[in-house]
C-alpha cells in the first residue's frame, strides 16, 4: 500500500510529478491518434487501430471528433504551463493546491471522457463529464488569477534587476496576470458559441470557412477563440522560460511592459471580431502581436548574452566562435529561445507573408491549398510549444553531460527537421504545380515523418525510463517529489 | 566513415526528391463500357444537405452520370473554334463571359463581361493537342475526365449545348439521393471505392509521378486484369461523384469571384470525398484534378 501511496503522491502532488503525468497524457494521446491520419492512414494503419480499439469513426463526425482531440490536447498543455507557473511563483499554498486540484482533475476528465466520447460510441454522460471537466479547468483559471493577483504587497520587488513599478509593484508577475486573465475571459469566447451547440451553432473547422464573405458572430467568436488561445499559450510559456532563466536587468525591465501591452491588445483585437470593430480587428491585432514578439526577442539576446559572458568567463578576449560555442553549449537551455527564433521561419514568417501577399498569390489557389498553409501554420506552432515544454522538462529531470546533449540536441534537430520540411511543403505551390510535385512531397514527408517520429521515440524512452525509475525505491522520483521548481531558477 | 555514409543518405534522398516527374508516362487503357454521354433523371423534391443534414430541395433535372471526358472536350472546341464560339489568344483558348455584379466586398475581384480563358494549350499536363487547325486527345486519356479546364471553360462547354452546370445542391443531391449517406455509394470508403491519393489504382505511381485521373466510370463493379472495383455509383447511378477530379459548380455567390468545387480528386485524402465537402478556386483556376459535368 505505502508503495502505492508514496508513487501517488509524487505524481500526483508534486510539481514534477504533476508535468510527467500531463506529458505521458499527451505522449499516449499523439502517439495512438497520430496514426489515424497522413501517411498512417495510407499505410493502412488507421483502420487497424480502429478495429483494436474498438472505435467508432462516424464519417460526417470528423469535425467534432478533432474539435474534441484538440480540446483534450490543449487542455493537459494549459495543465503543465498551470504547474509550472504554481511551481515557479509565490503564492498562498491553499490557493496553489487549489488550482492543481481543479486543473488536474479538469484536464484528466476532458482527457478521458471527451475522446471517449468522440472516438468510442456517444455515451452522453461522457460528453456532460468531458464539459465538466473544462468547466473545472476554467474555475482554476480564475482561482489563478486571484493567486496571481499582482497588486499584494508581500509580492512587490525591490530588486532594481526585475522590471517592477515605483510602488514595487511586479511586473513580470503582472504579466503573468494579465496572461492568465485574458486567457479565462478568451475561453468564454470558445464556451459561449459551444454552448449553442445544435440550437443556432453547428461544428464547424476554420480552415474550411476561411473565403466566405459572410460569417455569424458565432463562427467569429470561435475564430477568434482557437487563435488567441494558442497565442496565450505561446505568450504564457515564454513567461515560464524567462523566469526559467531568471530573465533580469535591462532587457527584463523593457520587455515585460511590452509583453504586458502586447498581450491586452492582442486580445482587444481578437475579441473584437466579434463586434463592430471587426474590419479593423486584424490591425489591433498586429499592433499587440508586436510588442509581444520583441519581448520575446529581448528574452533571447538577454539569454543568449548571458550564455556567452558566462560561457567565455574564463576567456580573456573571446572569439566569437567563441561566444558560440558558450551560447549552445546547453542545449536545453539555449533550445527554447532558439525555438522561438525558429517559429519565424515556420510559423509567423510565413503568417505575415501569408497576410501580405494573400489575393496575390495564396487566394490565386485553391482552398484546399490555403487551408494545408492554415492548418500547417498552427501544427507548426503547437509542435514548437511541444519542444520547448520538453526541454525545460529535460531541465527539470536533471539531465546531464552526454544525454542532456543528446536529449537537447535530439529535440532541436528532430523537430526543426520536421517543421522545415512542413513549411516548404506548405508553401510548395510556390515554386512546383502539382502535376511535378510527387516526388518533392515524398521527400519532405520522409523528413516530417522521420523527425516526428523519432521526437516520439525519443519522448517514449523518456517515458519508459520515467516509468521504470518509479518501481525503484529510491528512484529519481523519491528526490524530485520535494524539489520545487523556484529553487531550480538559473541563478 | 559513417558520417560520410549518412551524407551520401542525405544526398541521394534530396536529388530523389528533385527528380523530374515523366508526365507521360505509360498508362493502363481501360474500356469501363460506361456510356459518357447518358444522363440520369433526378425527380424534383426533397434531400438532405449538408454536414448536417438540412432539408433542401430541387425541382427534376438530369445530370450526366459521368464527367466530361476529354474527348467530348475536343470535339466540343473543334465545333467551337469553327462557329467562332471560343477563339485562340496566345497559348490558350478563350471565350466570352457576361461577367458577374461586382459589390467591393473584402477579397472580392471584378469578373467583367469579356475573353477568359477556357484551357491552356502550353500546360504539360494539358492532355488536348491543336495542330493548328484539329484539336486532338493524347493516346489513352480519351475516356479521361477532362482536366486543365478552367470554371469559364466548363461553363462554356455546357452553354455551348444549352446546358448548365450543376448549382451546388443539385450536385449534392445526385450524388447523395435521399437518405444522408456521406459516399454515393453509403457509408465507408475503401480503395476500391474511388481514385484517392494514395488509393493504389493502377493509374497511380506515388514514387514518381503520383496519382493520375482513371476513366470516368472506372468504379463500377468490374475487374481491369487483376484489380477489382467495388460498383460506387450514386443512387441515381452517377459515377465519380466521390474522387477523381474535383467538378466545378456553377452558382455565383454575391459578394465573392470563387466558385465551388465538389467530390474530392485523386489528389486529396478520402475525408474531401465526403459529399458535403466544398472547395473553391478562381474562376481562371486549371489544375489536373478538376473537371465538370453538367446539367439540363
Amino acid at each position: 500500500m505505502k508503495f502505492v501511496k508514496d508513487r501517488f503522491n509524487y505524481l500526483f502532488n508534486s510539481t514534477k510529478g504533476l508535468i510527467l503525468v500531463a506529458i505521458a497524457m499527451v505522449a499516449i494521446v499523439t502517439a495512438i491518434w497520430g496514426m489515424l491520419s497522413g501517411p498512417m492512414a495510407e499505410m493502412g494503419v488507421r483502420e487497424i487501430v480502429i478495429k483494436m480499439l474498438g472505435m467508432k469513426i462516424i464519417q460526417s463526425e470528423r469535425e467534432g471528433r478533432i474539435i474534441i482531440l484538440y480540446h483534450s490536447i490543449a487542455m493537459a498543455i494549459i495543465a503543465i504551463e498551470t504547474y509550472m507557473i504554481t511551481g515557479l511563483l509565490k503564492m498562498k499554498e491553499f490557493l496553489r493546491m487549489a488550482v492543481r486540484v481543479l486543473i488536474t482533475v479538469g484536464y484528466i476528465m476532458t482527457m478521458l471522457f471527451g475522446m471517449g466520447f468522440a472516438y468510442f460510441g456517444h455515451n452522453w454522460a461522457f460528453h456532460g463529464l468531458y464539459i465538466t471537466g473544462l468547466s473545472l479547468i476554467f474555475f482554476a483559471g480564475v482561482l489563478l488569477c486571484i493567486a496571481l493577483y499582482p497588486w499584494q504587497s508581500e509580492y512587490y520587488v525591490s530588486d532594481k534587476d526585475y522590471a517592477h513599478t515605483k510602488k514595487g509593484v511586479d511586473l513580470e508577475r503582472m504579466a503573468f496576470f494579465a496572461t492568465a486573465v485574458t486567457t479565462v475571459l478568451s475561453s468564454l469566447f470558445g464556451a459561449v458559441p459551444g454552448s449553442f451547440y445544435g440550437n443556432g451553432f453547428e461544428t464547424f473547422l476554420a480552415e474550411n470557412i476561411i473565403r466566405y464573405p459572410e460569417k455569424t458572430t458565432m463562427e467569429y467568436s470561435v475564430i477568434g477563440h482557437l487563435h488567441i488561445m494558442l497565442a496565450l499559450i505561446a505568450v504564457m510559456l515564454t513567461l515560464i522560460i524567462g523566469r526559467w532563466l531568471n530573465f533580469k536587468g535591462v532587457w527584463h525591465k523593457v520587455a515585460m511592459p511590452l509583453m504586458i501591452l502586447g498581450t491586452i491588445v492582442l486580445n482587444l483585437g481578437v475579441w473584437g471580431v466579434v463586434t463592430p470593430l471587426e474590419p479593423v480587428a486584424h490591425m489591433i491585432i498586429y499592433v499587440g502581436a508586436t510588442p509581444s514578439m520583441l519581448a520575446a526577442l529581448f528574452l533571447l539576446i538577454w539569454s543568449w548574452s548571458k550564455f556567452a559572458k558566462e560561457g567565455t568567463a574564463h576567456i580573456a578576449k573571446p572569439t566569437f566562435l567563441q561566444k558560440l560555442g558558450a551560447i549552445v553549449s546547453d542545449p536545453l537551455k539555449f533550445g527554447p529561445t532558439w525555438q522561438m527564433l525558429f517559429m519565424n521561419f515556420t510559423t509567423s514568417g510565413i503568417g505575415i507573408f501569408m497576410a501580405i501577399k494573400l489575393d496575390e498569390i495564396f487566394r490565386v489557389w485553391p482552398a484546399r491549398e490555403e487551408r494545408i498553409e492554415l492548418t500547417g501554420h498552427w501544427h507548426a506552432l503547437s509542435a514548437i510549444i511541444a519542444t520547448i515544454i520538453l526541454m525545460y522538462y529535460g531541465d527539470m529531470l536533471g539531465l546531464k553531460g552526454k544525454v542532456r546533449q543528446l536529449y537537447g540536441w535530439g529535440i532541436i534537430f528532430l523537430s526543426d527537421i520536421a517543421l522545415g520540411a512542413v513549411t516548404v511543403f506548405e508553401m510548395k505551390r510556390l515554386f512546383i504545380s502539382e502535376a511535378e510535385q510527387q516526388p518533392l512531397v515524398n521527400g519532405l514527408m520522409y523528413a516530417i515523418d522521420f523527425g516526428l517520429g523519432m521526437l516520439l521515440v525519443l519522448l517514449a524512452i523518456v517515458m519508459i525510463w520515467r516509468l521504470t525509475d518509479l518501481f525503484k525505491p529510491k528512484g529519481r522520483w523519491t528526490e524530485e517529489a520535494t524539489h520545487e521548481l523556484a529553487e531550480e531558477v538559473m541563478k | 566513415m559513417k558520417r560520410i555514409i549518412l551524407t551520401l543518405s542525405l544526398l541521394t534522398a534530396l536529388l530523389a526528391s528533385c527528380a523530374p516527374v515523366d508526365l507521360n508516362a505509360p498508362m493502363p487503357t481501360y474500356d469501363t463500357g460506361i456510356d459518357p454521354n447518358a444522363w440520369a433523371q433526378i425527380p424534383a423534391g426533397e434531400f438532405y444537405f449538408g454536414q448536417h443534414n438540412d432539408i433542401a430541395s430541387t425541382d427534376a433535372y438530369e445530370i450526366m452520370i459521368t464527367d466530361i471526358t476529354t474527348q467530348q472536350y475536343a470535339d466540343f472546341l473543334n465545333a467551337a473554334l469553327a462557329d467562332g464560339y471560343v477563339k485562340m489568344d496566345g497559348e490558350q483558348i478563350i471565350g466570352f463571359y457576361p461577367g458577374d455584379e461586382f459589390r467591393g466586398v473584402k477579397h472580392e475581384e471584378k469578373i467583367e463581361a469579356g475573353d477568359w480563358i477556357f484551357i491552356p494549350l502550353n500546360d504539360p499536363s494539358q492532355r488536348i493537342k491543336f495542330d493548328g487547325t484539329t484539336f486532338t486527345v493524347q493516346n489513352g486519356y480519351e475516356n479521361h475526365p477532362m482536366t486543365m479546364v478552367s470554371w469559364f471553360g466548363a461553363w462554356g462547354y455546357c452553354g455551348y449545348y444549352d446546358w448548365r452546370l450543376p448549382t451546388e445542391m443539385e450536385w449534392e443531391k445526385a450524388g447523395r439521393g435521399t437518405d444522408t449517406r456521406p459516399f454515393p455509394w453509403g457509408e465507408e470508403i475503401q480503395r476500391t471505392n474511388a481514385n484517392f491519393y494514395s488509393s493504389r489504382d493502377p493509374f497511380e505511381d506515388m514514387s514518381s509521378f503520383g496519382s493520375r485521373t482513371s476513366p470516368v466510370g472506372f468504379y463500377n463493379g468490374k475487374q481491369y486484369d487483376d484489380y477489382q472495383t467495388l460498383n460506387s455509383a450514386s443512387p441515381y447511378g452517377l459515377y465519380d461523384m466521390a474522387g477523381n477530379v474535383w467538378q466545378w459548380t456553377g452558382n455565383v455567390y454575391e459578394g465573392m469571384h470563387y466558385r465551388f468545387l465538389r467530390g474530392g480528386s485523386k489528389d486529396t485524402y478520402d475525408m474531401d470525398l465526403r459529399l458535403w465537402v466544398r472547395n473553391n478556386a478562381t474562376p481562371t483556376y486549371y489544375s489536373p484534378g478538376v473537371g465538370f459535368r453538367c446539367v439540363r
